[in-house]
């Protein structure tokens, strides 16, 4: 709910502004750019899957200039230290105790690049503190920001020296994203276009603080109806009949199926969620979460495909 | 969506319609009025909707009063006086189109439509006949329309929708009509009165009987009455229908005249025949009945000449029952002051007459029976003619007829003959009436016409009583069994109806004029003489004799509020909340017609995508789909589903290409 005094811009309003801004900056990945807002709508994390250089930084940075939050970037790297990411106490000497020097986690939006090159451990001290949203380092618990956001990506699994991410961790992202080649015509824009760089310096908050906290609370007071909760629990049920896949969705991923598509419907500009607005999202939140028992290395796409066609709509 | 619109604002669109309506209702009484009056109201009616279309500016109050004080004026000038139907009913005509001229708000053309119904009832002032009756439906129909487009607001609905909407209010009145007109509690005779402007505008028999005021009768077509039998029905030449008798006799004209009474006599009630007539209205007391009736209806008394009178002049249509006794000896014994009646003649009439039924006295003797015979074989050795087109009387009109003309129609006939028997010493009198009916097998009555209209002669025989003499019988016989049309059947000179039949298209011309006739025949019975009698047989027929008039208003209130329970119950279970899954049902409606037109959905197809594909491919289908898969989905995922959509949703269903559209399309697909 808006509390400012003066007419508060409305939902759609705002929600038009930042996606206006951001299409601006990342071309031709208007579903990537739509799906990314409605991710971070939704209080998710998201992991985008792809090569390096087709603009997940780019995304990533204009995701956080244009929602005003701070940012910060961790490059995974195989030596890349718990520590690191969260943070470490060192002895002041001039204060005579230990001081907490917060790691880059202590932002709003964090890059989390290339996050399967680190090794487990590290990637868990990451992963734990998305779930909790908070760090707890040599036993006092720091909260993290709020909002906070985080956008990890990481490279096709076949890649030497990778340590991919278990299925257990993959769950953590509400949504899993490919960015792909851009198409033709946004290829051509971005070759003749300004330099991204400056691009990004040029953006400004389309939204506070406060007015993003809103977002993500109207997210929740989206109207899901009895009809639609059959909807999920009958995908949901399909995706658990044994034999289809090695594992059916978790209630954590239920649960995120539904969160995500009432952001999806807000950003729709609806106040209820309709199938359309779960099969949307379905692909990017159930992705990474089925695997066939069949044929493991189906791609995602098809699998979802399969999924959506096995269920009817009410 | 129209606007709420300010309490006392007239739609614009409505004007068209209440023209339209006005001009339905008033256009029959163009037939009764003088045209000036119609033109007037014509020219207000087009007045106002020039100033509609912005032609003409409308005109001001104070032309307005003019002209209204002009009507009226108008209608004294043509009527002097503004009481009674012909100058009411004129001014209601030309203040309707006034009304209409200065019409600009809502109330006015409230007003208007009720006047418009006014309007309507006036016309069954003049005729209550089933082509009026129809027409005026038609007009309660435009009125009624225009009623609903005043009401229906700015931006009234298509004019389609106004229509089903007039059907729709107009079938659900029907039953409640149908309630109110058989039970409510008829009182004996007409609830109002109208009094008869022109009392020669009905046809019917006279109070006098002089040369060629049967005759005149024979021009009209006109049903006289119909009968229904209880048993068997008299053969041709028994069909006697007695009307008034006449007495009284001046060298020209038969009249009723000053009889004494008759001692009382109780009539035999023995060997009856039971029939019913319903009666056309003639605008005189005497209602027909068989020769001779010996029971009288109610409100109704017999004489004691045998005929039969109503307290009430028959100025609708009557139906009643009566008894008849076909050869019943009335009056065995007659008073000496009857007699002399019943023998008087004026001095000077007739002499040749006279002359001639004393020869016959003189040959016969005492023997008046045999007197009678002398005089019908006169008639029928002499060259009597039977005609409608007599040569013109003028002296001694019976000496002239009897010796000269020698050609007459019955009137002639029996009023000459009723001369020469009383001039023979035997008493006699003329009985005027119908001779005839036409049998009407899809009504199985007999229709009586105004043309059947006959004279007869009754005498007084010692032992017998009053005993009928028909002269016309020994002249023309075909007349009596055949009836008239045989009689005149070479005669060019009467009307065209009387000499039809014997080629096909007569036969098939009289078939469908006797249907009609029956058609009219319940019309009279069931609706025009719908009274106390009839309803009580109606009830008796329901099983609910001896019912009184408070039993009737609750039996009435009892069936009215069943109606009104049953259509609120259809309104409710048409506008009930869904109960079981009903959008479901309703989608499983909608994907199966879909397919039938070639656009089947997926199961797992959201609508708005299926309708996005159904633009793409079948864009004529695109509206009703799309506002489908709106309605439905807000129905099916919103918060607070509003059952006004699910009206919506079935109207987007409805609007779809049915069944037959499906299949012409199977058809029409090559290959």
């Amino acid at each position: 709910m808006n509390t400012a005094s003066s007419p508060p811009p409305s939902a759609a309003a705002l929600i038009d502004g930042i996606l206006d801004q951001l299409n601006t900056v990342v071309f031709g990945k208007k579903g990537a750019v739509r799906l990314a807002l409605t991710c971070l709508l939704a209080r998710g994390h998201l992991l985008v899957e792809d090569l390096p250089g087709v603009g997940k930084t780019t995304l990533a940075h204009a995701l956080a200039r244009t929602l005003g939050l701070g940012f910060q970037r961790i490059q995974f790297t195989s030596d890349l230290l718990p520590a690191d990411i969260l943070g470490l106490s060192m002895y002041n000497t001039g204060a005579q105790r230990f001081e907490f020097h917060p790691g880059p986690i202590f932002s709003q939006v964090i890059l989390a690049d290339e996050i399967n090159r680190a090794t487990p451990k590290s990637q868990s001290a990451l992963l734990e503190a998305m779930e909790e949203q908070q760090v707890t380092v040599e036993g006092t618990t720091r909260p993290l920001p709020d909002p906070f956001f985080v956008i990890a990506t990481q490279n096709p699994q076949e890649q030497i020296g990778t340590f991919p991410l278990p299925e257990s961790q993959l769950d953590r992202f509400l949504m899993r994203i490919h960015l792909g080649y851009p198409d033709h015509d946004a290829e051509r824009a971005l070759l003749q276009g300004r330099d991204r760089r400056e691009l990004l310096e040029d953006l400004t908050p389309r939204i506070t603080e406060t007015q993003l906290l809103d977002l993500q609370r109207e997210v929740l007071r989206v109207h899901v109806s009895e009809a639609l909760l059959d909807y999920l629990q009958a995908l949901i049920a399909h995706t658990r009949e044994p034999g289809r896949y090695q594992t059916g969705f978790s209630p954590r991923a239920g649960l995120a199926l539904m969160r995500a598509a009432q952001a999806r419907a807000l950003v729709d500009h609806r106040d209820h969620v309709r199938p359309e607005d779960v099969q949307a999202v379905l692909p990017a939140v159930g992705g990474h979460r089925l695997r066939p028992v069949e044929a493991p290395t189906l791609p995602a796409a098809e699998v979802i495909q399969a999924l959506v066609e096995a269920v009817p709509v009410p | 969506m129209s606007a709420p619109l300010p309490e006392d604002r007239l739609p614009p669109h409505a004007l068209p319609a209440l023209a339209a309506a006005l001009f339905i209702a008033l256009a029959p009484h163009g037939w009764h009025q003088p045209p000036w009056v119609l033109s007037l109201a014509g020219v207000a009616l087009g007045w106002r909707l020039l100033v509609h279309a912005g032609r003409v500016p409308a005109p001001g109050r104070w032309l307005l009063g003019g002209l209204t004080l002009a009507a009226t004026g108008l209608v004294l000038a043509r009527y002097g006086t503004l009481a009674g139907r012909d100058p009411g009913v004129a001014l209601l005509v030309l203040m309707t189109g006034l009304k209409f001229l200065e019409t600009r708000r809502f109330r006015d053309a409230m007003l208007v439509v009720f006047l418009g119904y006014f309007v309507v009832i006036t016309n069954f002032f003049y005729s209550q006949e089933i082509p009026l009756a129809l027409y005026m439906v038609l007009a309660v129909f435009a009125t009624t329309a225009a009623l609903v487009r005043v009401n229906a607001g700015d931006n009234g609905p298509p004019w389609g929708e106004s229509l089903r909407l007039t059907g729709l209010m107009l079938a659900q009145a029907l039953p409640l009509m149908v309630i109110l007109f058989f039970l409510f509690p008829r009182i004996p005779g007409p609830l109002w009165s109208m009094p008869e402007e022109e009392p020669a505008a009905t046809t019917g028999l006279s109070d006098h009987m002089r040369p060629g005021s049967v005759s005149r009768l024979l021009q009209s077509e006109a049903p006289a009455f119909r009968v229904t039998f209880a048993g068997e029905i008299p053969g041709a030449a028994q069909r006697y229908w007695r009307g008034p008798v006449f007495w009284a006799y001046d060298g020209r004209t038969w009249r009723a005249g000053a009889v004494p009474p008759a001692p009382p006599a109780i009539p035999p009630q023995a060997d009856t025949l039971e029939h019913t007539v319903s009666l056309e209205p003639h605008g005189q007391r005497w209602l027909l009945a068989l020769d001779v009736p010996v029971s009288a209806p109610r409100d109704a008394r017999l004489t004691d000449d045998g005929y039969l009178v109503s307290r009430e002049p028959v100025r609708q249509v009557i139906r009643y029952s009566v008894r008849s006794r076909p050869g019943a000896a009335l009056e065995p014994l007659l008073s000496g002051a009857r007699r002399e009646a019943a023998l008087d003649l004026p001095g000077d009439a007739a002499p040749r007459a006279r002359a001639l039924a004393r020869a016959w006295r003189r040959v016969h003797g005492g023997d008046d029976a045999a007197v009678v015979q002398a005089a019908l074989g006169h008639f029928r050795q002499a060259p009597f003619r039977y005609t409608l087109s007599p040569p013109p009387l003028r002296r001694d009109a019976v000496d002239q007829f009897l010796f000269e003309t020698r050609a007459g129609f019955c009137e002639h006939y029996a009023g000459a003959f009723t001369v020469l028997m009383r001039a023979a010493g035997i008493p006699a009198r003329v009985v005027t009436g119908y001779q005839g009916g036409t049998f009407n097998r899809a009504g199985d009555y007999l229709l009586v016409r105004q043309s059947d209209a006959h004279a007869w002669t009754e005498v007084w025989l010692q032992g017998r009583g009053w005993t009928r003499v028909d002269p016309t019988g020994a002249v023309a016989p075909e007349r009596i069994e055949s009836g008239v049309g045989a009689a005149f059947s070479g005669d060019t000179t009467v009307p065209a109806f009387l000499r039809r039949g014997g080629d096909w298209f007569g036969d098939l011309r009289l078939q469908l004029g006797l249907w009609q006739d029956s058609l009219n025949y319940y019309w009279n019975g069931w609706v025009l003489a719908f009274g106390p009698e009839r309803q009580r047989e109606l009830l008796a027929r329901l099983g609910l004799d001896g019912t009184d008039w408070r039993a009737l208003v609750g039996l009435m209130a009892v069936a009215t509020g069943l109606v009104l329970t049953l259509f609120a119950g259809i309104f409710l279970w048409r506008n009930r909340l869904p109960m079981r899954d009903p959008l479901g049902r309703l989608q499983t409606r909608f994907d199966r017609r879909l397919a039938r037109l070639g656009v089947p959905r997926a199961p797992h197809e959201p609508l708005p995508d299926f309708a996005r594909r159904v633009t793409r491919e079948r864009p004529e289908l695109a509206g009703p789909v799309a506002g489908f898969a709106e309605e439905y989905n807000r129905l099916r995922y919103g918060p607070q589903p509003d059952p006004a959509r699910f009206a919506r949703l079935r109207g987007h269903l409805r609007a779809l290409p049915g069944r037959g559209a499906a299949l012409y399309r199977q058809f029409r697909r090559p290959g």
